[in-house]
């Protein structure tokens, strides 16, 4: 398992890590490669030196499996010559190879200039001098002692094992990304970034029937440092299952997962139907991923992803109209770069450009999508909405998703008193399985926990759940949404997108929220 | 400097395991240099050229191990990075599932690098990439596709006298060409070692010829069908099985091939009986390297012989747990085929759906190994041997394991990314929805 996850990156010493490189070297190497693509013929560059940091904690049951601190440090020149784009990157962070590489750049430019057939068209963006920008965490994972993470883990696999779990694995993952960014437009900026992800899987077997079946945690990757992990009384949200807000108990989440475990393997299976959907926002984060903030992602619309993760049924036509009904009124989502504690949250993006915050669906109508420098042109903007982003130095940025959010409901409303209200309906948790189409409206999700809701009370558990529908008619389907007391943030370290792929870490909040009559399909078989 | 020979490999590697002070040390090198095109709308969007080599050092104290890698190559770097790794060798908690060191082992020469491959330059890629555009521009449709190309090495020493050398080259394409109206859309892609094998011209004439077919696509209901699988289509479903063929998932109750009341079903009849899965680095049509990265020599293995589970993998640990050989999996599986072509299995159907190839697989449910995803680029209605009319896309649940029970018959086998896999006519596959997505 650790083999792939070295793949990352290199393994260091984690203390030296600490420190960043010094901004006024980085600021000498970032005019050495501006001025020598300018040189060369580029009418427009940007560098990015960048040190990117990783540490997996690994263990299963009573062991280790691996300690892994990764180090990945280098430059990537990406220029516009004779119209078209060129990127170079090299891992000798050198003077002499910073300027190889934006030759590089330039000649690769050329190169595809007589094949292209289309001219770049940069946004105009306004050079902001030498800026800074730090992710306000409060305890940076990466100085922790691995001991600590190492015995909070193997903890974490006693309680398992103690309440019942057959197997247990449990992993912490953090991320510090140092990225010093420079353009020609006169930006000089340098900014730290951190990312903490603490999860488990409980595995419950049932040697007679032959049966198997896992609950996940209820963790949320998140943009904080190791305070993450000490949960407050206000972050608990009880109920038939403990959720949690901004701050997460791991020890308490894996107790109570363990003896689920143990539920869902006898737990009945499914009446296929259609039922009224009550979601979680640990569940609901990943219909809002796919659904919405995939769909409307410029480069998609414009067919820039076609060969890969496919483009978007919101065409341009849609958006155009400003009528185009995406959901019900209740639906409200926005875009959001800056919300704190989130994985998607920076100063600026990786083309030099301000993060902020801007509406993409408003009461049900499609309004506006995510674009960046080269596309801004296309929707009539006059800036880009910074939404650009590369996952290493040697990786061209490109337009990646930004944290996409359903808003909470105005009138006061709590769960207990959504699922009062529920005749025959579902109550999930967590995120399982999931698939959309290339045009993202046809999808079909699981999860991680199901229970059955009858009369307005929750009856049980359920097995082999998984709901199919249509991206326009689940969000028109939407009949409540949960006040801001419930609302939580859920993400992911993992967006795949581009050619060779990238990932992309975002996040998405929401409260709990209803959809009625969503069709429900049984997944059990037999082989 | 990316690339090295085995003999510039051998060097440095011998002059990193002498720094060491370890009870064991172990030191993987690897490097690449390649580069690709990204194009859509007809025209390049991004393009690049990266390379890159390292040096990861793994020192072990009993059973205590400790990892650190570098990418500078001078004596005092190389020296400091096997420092490094002991130290937090020391500061490791022991792993009572360390394996010691394999010994010099012996391998065959593998066939996995080819010169033309690695001699590609960007001119290359932009001569290969312009021929596609042409096929799309001239149709008046819209291309966007990808191709890249790799040349790579690895090598692994250690102190018990092992060494290993490999170095490959690869060159993938793939293109999605689509009508101005987008109401069809076709889809094809390739990989392998050698670069003449690859015609970018050619698959982007099937891809645009697909791009037409499919437009006007008819929805019919959704159900159980005879579906004839293009290649692509087959692997896509089969590469998400061989997981499950870890014989310690298995012993351990979680896998498809775990049996009821304990043990594995190794030995059993788990599938129809023309289905016969091997691995062969040596296949010239999809070689691969001829040890893991253990540095246990990977040979011919058959996994399933006539619907037979003939074999899983086993770590060296687990291998040691219960008393067998260790035996590394292959990334690079060949489903055996028949004798047929598409074309024939086609004409063979009297009512079934041709796929071209699936997209968004996950798996739905481990147990039974059941996975969701869709068709895309291109499905087709079959009646009375004809293709008839293209189909909107489906919705399907389905477990590959259930899938190879069905098999009415295989064509001949092809290259599909990492398999040698045969066009195959499945009976009863289970499509679940509709999709509106083109």
């Amino acid at each position: 398992m650790l083999q792939d996850l070295a793949a990352l990156g290199n393994p260091i010493d984690p203390l030296q890590a600490l420190d960043g490189v010094d901004v006024k070297i980085k600021k000498e190497l970032a005019d050495v490669a501006l001025n020598a693509a300018k040189a060369k013929g580029a009418t427009y560059t940007d560098i990015r030196i960048g040190r990117y940091l990783n540490q997996f904690v690994a263990t299963r049951e009573k062991r280790v499996q691996g300690v892994v601190n990764t180090e990945s440090y280098g430059v990537g020149v990406r220029v516009i010559a004779n119209g078209c784009w060129g990127f170079a990157a090299t891992n000798t962070v050198t003077k002499e190879a910073v300027a190889k590489a934006a030759e590089q750049a330039v000649a690769v430019a050329k190169a595809n200039s007589k094949i292209s057939g289309e001219n770049v068209q940069l946004a105009p963006q306004k050079g902001f001098g030498e800026v800074s920008w730090k992710a306000p965490i409060e305890i940076n994972t990466f100085g922790v002692p691995v001991k600590e993470k190492v015995d909070l883990l193997l903890n974490v696999n006693d309680i398992a094992l103690q309440n019942g779990a057959s197997f247990v694995n449990s992993v912490l993952f953090a991320v510090n990304e140092q990225k010093y960014f420079a353009s020609t437009d006169g930006s000089y900026i340098d900014q730290d970034i951190h990312r903490i992800y603490p999860s488990f899987t409980v595995t419950k077997i049932d040697r007679t029937s032959g049966k198997f079946q896992t609950v996940n945690s209820l963790s949320a990757p998140s943009g904080m440092g190791y305070e993450y992990l000490s949960a407050r009384p206000q972050d608990k949200i009880a109920g038939v299952y403990t959720r949690y807000k901004d701050r997460y108990d791991i020890l308490e989440d894996v107790k109570m997962a363990s003896k689920a475990a143990d539920e869902k393997i006898k737990a009945k299976s499914v009446e296929p139907g259609k039922y009224d959907l009550v979601l979680d926002p640990s569940h609901l984060w990943l219909t809002i991923h796919e659904s919405v903030g995939h769909p409307t992602e410029l480069d998609r619309v414009l067919g820039y992803e076609a060969n890969y993760a496919g483009t978007s049924f919101l065409t341009l036509d849609k958006w155009k109209s400003k009528k185009f009904n995406f959901g019900s009124k209740l639906v409200n989502i926005v875009a959001d770069k800056t919300q704190v504690g989130s994985l998607g949250a920076v100063g600026y993006d990786d083309e030099g450009v301000k993060c902020g915050k801007w509406d993409l669906i408003k009461e049900g109508t499609l309004v506006n999508y995510q674009a960046i420098r080269d596309q801004a042109h296309i929707i009539g903007l006059d800036a880009s909405q910074g939404c650009c982003y590369a996952q290493g130095w040697d990786d061209v940025q490109f337009q990646r998703m930004p944290n996409v959010s359903l808003q909470p409901g105005k009138d006061k409303l709590s769960v207990d008193n959504m699922i009062k209200n529920v005749e025959k309906g579902i109550y999930i948790l967590g995120n399982g399985s999931f698939s959309i189409d290339q045009q993202r409206y046809n999808f079909q999700f699981g999860g991680q926990l199901f229970y059955e809701i009858k009369e307005g009370k929750i009856v049980g558990m359920l097995n082999d759940v998984a709901y199919q529908s249509n991206t326009q008619e689940f969000w028109n389907s939407c009949s409540a949404i949960c006040d801001e007391s419930d609302y939580r943030l859920g993400g992911s370290f993992n967006d795949g997108k581009g050619q060779p792929s990238q990932s992309s870490a975002v996040s998405h909040g929401s409260s709990t929220t209803r959809f009625n009559g969503v069709n429900v399909i049984n997944t059990a078989r037999k082989i | 400097m990316s690339i090295l020979t085995k003999e510039e490999a051998q060097a440095i590697l011998k002059k990193v395991l002498g720094f060491s002070k370890a009870d064991e040390c172990e030191v993987n090198l690897g490097g690449t240099t390649g580069g690709n095109i990204r194009y859509a709308r007809n025209a390049v969007s991004t393009a690049g050229e990266i390379s890159n080599m390292s040096l990861s050092v793994n020192s072990t104290y009993g059973k205590k191990t400790g990892t650190a890698s570098i990418n500078e190559f001078d004596d005092a770097s190389l020296e400091k990075v096997v420092r490094r790794s002991e130290e937090l060798a020391q500061l490791s908690p022991e792993n009572p599932e360390y394996m010691t060191l394999l010994g010099g082992q012996e391998f065959e020469d593998s066939i996995t690098y080819n010169a033309a491959t690695a001699a590609m330059t960007p001119d290359t890629r932009a001569e290969m990439v312009l021929k596609s555009l042409t096929v799309a521009k001239d149709a008046k449709l819209e291309a966007a596709g990808f191709l890249e190309n790799s040349n790579g090495f690895r090598a692994v020493m250690n102190s018990k006298g092992l060494f290993a050398y490999n170095k490959s080259t690869d060159v993938s394409f793939s293109v999605t060409v689509r009508n101005q109206a987008g109401t069809g859309s076709g889809y094809v892609s390739q990989s392998f070692n050698d670069l003449s094998k690859m015609d970018t011209l050619a698959q982007s004439k099937i891809a645009a010829m697909k791009a037409n077919g499919s437009a006007g696509a008819k929805a019919i209901e959704p159900g159980k069908y005879t579906v004839i699988l293009e290649p692509l289509a087959a692997s896509d479903m089969i590469s998400n099985m061989f997981r499950g063929f870890d014989a310690r998932s298995a012993d351990e109750g979680r896998s498809f091939m775990s049996k009821k009341g304990g043990g594995t079903r190794l030995g059993e009849q788990l599938f129809s009986d023309n289905v016969t899965i091997y691995s062969d680095p040596m296949n010239t049509e999809l070689p691969s390297a001829t040890w893991n990265s253990d540095g246990l020599p990977i040979k011919k293995t058959v996994w399933v012989d006539k619907g037979v589970v003939k074999n899983l993998s086993y770590s060296r640990y687990w291998a040691k747990e219960k008393g067998v050989a260790p035996l590394p999996f292959s990334r690079s599986m060949i489903i055996e085929g028949g004798t047929q072509s598409l074309e024939e299995l086609i004409k063979s159907t009297e009512k079934g759906i041709l796929v071209t190839r699936f997209w968004y697989i996950r798996s739905v449910d481990p147990q039974t190994l059941l996975l969701t995803g869709l068709t895309r680029d291109g499905t087709f209605y079959i009646e009375n041997g004809e293709i008839k009319f293209p189909l909107k896309n489906f919705r399907f649940n389905e477990s590959p394991v259930i899938m190879l029970n069905n098999v009415e018959a295989f064509g001949k086998s092809v290259r599909s990314g990492d398999m040698l896999v045969p066009p195959m006519k499945i009976r009863d596959f289970t499509f679940t929805s509709l999709s509106d997505a083109v």
